[in-house]
């Protein structure tokens, strides 16, 4: 009893250095500016203010916009690409889905340079450099692998027998897919949905590279913007990126389960 | 779920299926069962004729897209009247003759190896840690997780102005305790150290989430057998853990690594890659090369972009043999 009480205080220690940058990027965003070349600098927002705040919401709406919209096309395209294919490979047993699989697996080896710099030639062909159809696009290849490669695990562990029932009732494999194989995997799905909405939302690469002179710009760009511009102005910067670490809350606090679900799945298939 | 354990699911549902009487369906013949096989593989491949296309316009054709460009001289003018001259290995002759290249190339490895070391050690700790079952670990391993569900852009901005020289809180606790101020991303000694360090916190997380995965499954019975012949916690961890966490430790350092290699967001951020080219990584290379400055250098940027590329393949195939003989065991 003693020995875990020991190691609980251990614990809320380490996870206290830990979690310290987020700490000062929130008590950063609340100091006044003229303290905060200060030396030392203030351990705690004592007299906080609110202007990076007010700052935020008058700059930065727009890019926060953005990046919502291109988020959200990217889970959808995401998903409408991966779950059929995962369903095919799971249970279709078609020829040529081990090369498949292992194109899967290299194609999340490539380094978002590279395919950042390809984008950049061929969407400047199609007339679609700076546009949020091009980031949707661009971004969608960041999940699309991992997505077929985590909802294929999980299709894979529903009961055969479930679909042969299917078959009997006379339902084609469209069918099956749809009215069995969605519903049941809908914590897949969450997995899915929820990593395609944080990698899209946290892109700099490819919003930099594609995406340099748009009107409409992720709120990436938007904090690098602050950081390029007005260097002394760390309040709002780092009032912004409290803002932008949003998403990431709210996933920990409603998903957390399927967080650690997802990481492993992608990495260790077991 | 294992590729193996699925195949052999799948073909004993096929053998059930085939000791049953169809039901209600008369006796197949031959030629119609292998219409039905065609039928089922056309069936399969719709479903996965999205994804193959999306590969192939989308991940192959800009890769294509950039071996193509590696081999050109590709200028500005190129975008205009779409010419550029075939000019065979010469920019990667160029980019290899540059004074940054062995820099690029050294600083590649010293922040990849560094960074997956370093993690991997610091993950298992808090693996073998959390593993203990106390009240709230469940809790604290997942804040844990937060650096790495973090926008990269905001983790490198907070480490940035943490690190900043006059006003950074690293510096304040140092110089609290009676150290020198260090000047973290403007002096060409500190800056790789300054990045490996962000990009170690980002790392922690993986290597602890996939590694406390590892433990679960290692029996409990081996440490109680353990236990009752008096080995030592010291003990246990060197000759059990440590010993039967050997593959997924592989597939964590491996996966570490090409992850690493791709890292690019952090470094930008917080040293642009400098001063001079003191964290310059290939990553970081090539993107300043084609987008950093004021006249784009595509085609030797691509160059750079495509050794990259075959450093992470490399060790990318080697991840998938190791994964694949981690599940045959």
């Amino acid at each position: 009893m003693k020995r875990r009480a020991v190691d609980t205080v251990i614990g809320v220690i380490l996870t206290a250095i830990m979690l310290f940058p987020l700490y000062w990027m929130i008590n950063v965003s609340l100091t006044q500016p003229d303290r905060l070349r200060h030396d030392p600098p203030d351990l705690f927002p004592l007299n906080p203010t609110f202007a990076g705040y007010e700052r935020v919401l008058s700059d930065q709406l727009p890019y926060l916009l953005t990046s919502l919209v291109v988020g959200l096309g990217t889970v959808v395209l995401t998903l409408v690409l991966a779950a059929p294919a995962a369903f095919a490979l799971a249970k279709l047993r078609p020829r040529g889905r081990t090369a498949l699989n292992f194109v899967l697996l290299i194609a999340q080896m490539i380094p978002s340079i590279i395919m950042a710099m390809g984008f950049y030639l061929i969407f400047y062909n199609w007339g679609i450099l700076n546009t949020i159809p091009g980031m949707i696009l661009a971004d969608s290849t960041l999940a699309v692998p991992f997505g077929v490669l985590i909802f294929t695990a999980f299709m894979g562990g529903i009961p055969d027998e479930l679909m042969s029932a299917a078959k009997i009732d006379g339902a084609g494999t469209w069918r099956t897919f749809r009215s069995i194989v969605l519903p049941v995997s809908r914590n897949s799905i969450v997995t899915v949905s929820l990593f395609a909405f944080l990698w899209a939302w946290s892109d700099f690469i490819f919003a930099s590279t594609i995406n340099r002179g748009g009107d409409w710009q992720p709120i990436t760009i938007g904090i690098y913007r602050y950081i390029g511009n007005n260097t002394q102005d760390w309040n709002a910067i780092m009032a912004t990126a409290v803002v932008a670490s949003i998403p990431t809350a709210i996933l920990l606090v409603v998903a957390q389960r399927y967080v650690a679900a997802g990481v492993t799945a992608g990495a260790v298939k077991d | 779920m294992s590729a193996t354990r699925l195949e052999s699911r799948v073909s004993a549902a096929d053998r059930r299926k085939g000791a049953a009487p169809e039901s209600g369906v008369a006796p197949a013949t031959g030629a119609s069962r292998r219409r039905q096989r065609v039928r089922a593989q056309l069936a399969a491949w719709a479903f996965l004729a999205p994804v193959v296309v999306y590969l192939l316009v989308f991940y192959a054709y800009p890769l294509l897209r950039n071996l193509d460009l590696s081999f050109r001289d590709y200028t500005l003018r190129s975008f205009i009247d779409g010419s550029a001259p075939w000019v065979w290995f010469e920019n990667y002759v160029e980019v290899v003759r540059s004074s940054t290249f062995w820099p690029a190339v050294l600083n590649t490895a010293v922040f990849t190896f560094g960074s997956i070391l370093v993690q991997f050690t610091l993950g298992l700790a808090l693996a073998v840690f959390f593993f203990r079952r106390f009240p709230l670990a469940t809790t604290l391993r997942a804040l844990f997780l937060v650096p790495w569900l973090l926008p990269l852009l905001v983790s490198a901005s907070v480490w940035a102005w943490m690190l900043n020289s006059e006003s950074g809180v690293v510096n304040a606790a140092i110089e609290a305790v009676g150290g020198h101020q260090i000047n973290w991303l403007t002096s060409p000694q500190w800056s790789l150290v300054s990045v490996l360090i962000a990009n170690i916190w980002i790392g922690i997380p993986f290597n602890l989430v996939i590694l406390y995965s590892g433990l679960q499954n290692i029996s409990g019975d081996l440490y109680e057998a353990a236990a009752l012949d008096g080995a030592n916690a010291w003990q246990i961890f060197w000759r059990i853990t440590f010993p039967l966490l050997r593959p997924v430790s592989a597939i964590t350092l491996l996966l570490g690594l090409v992850y690493t290699l791709k890292v690019f967001d952090i470094i930008w951020i917080m040293t642009r890659g400098g001063p001079g080219d003191s964290s310059t990584t290939l990553a970081i290379w090539s993107y300043r090369l084609g987008f950093g400055g004021e006249s784009p250098q595509l085609s030797p940027a691509a160059a750079v972009g495509n050794i990259l590329i075959v450093v992470a393949f490399v060790f990318g195939i080697i991840y998938i043999r190791a994964q694949r003989r981690a599940e045959r065991s």
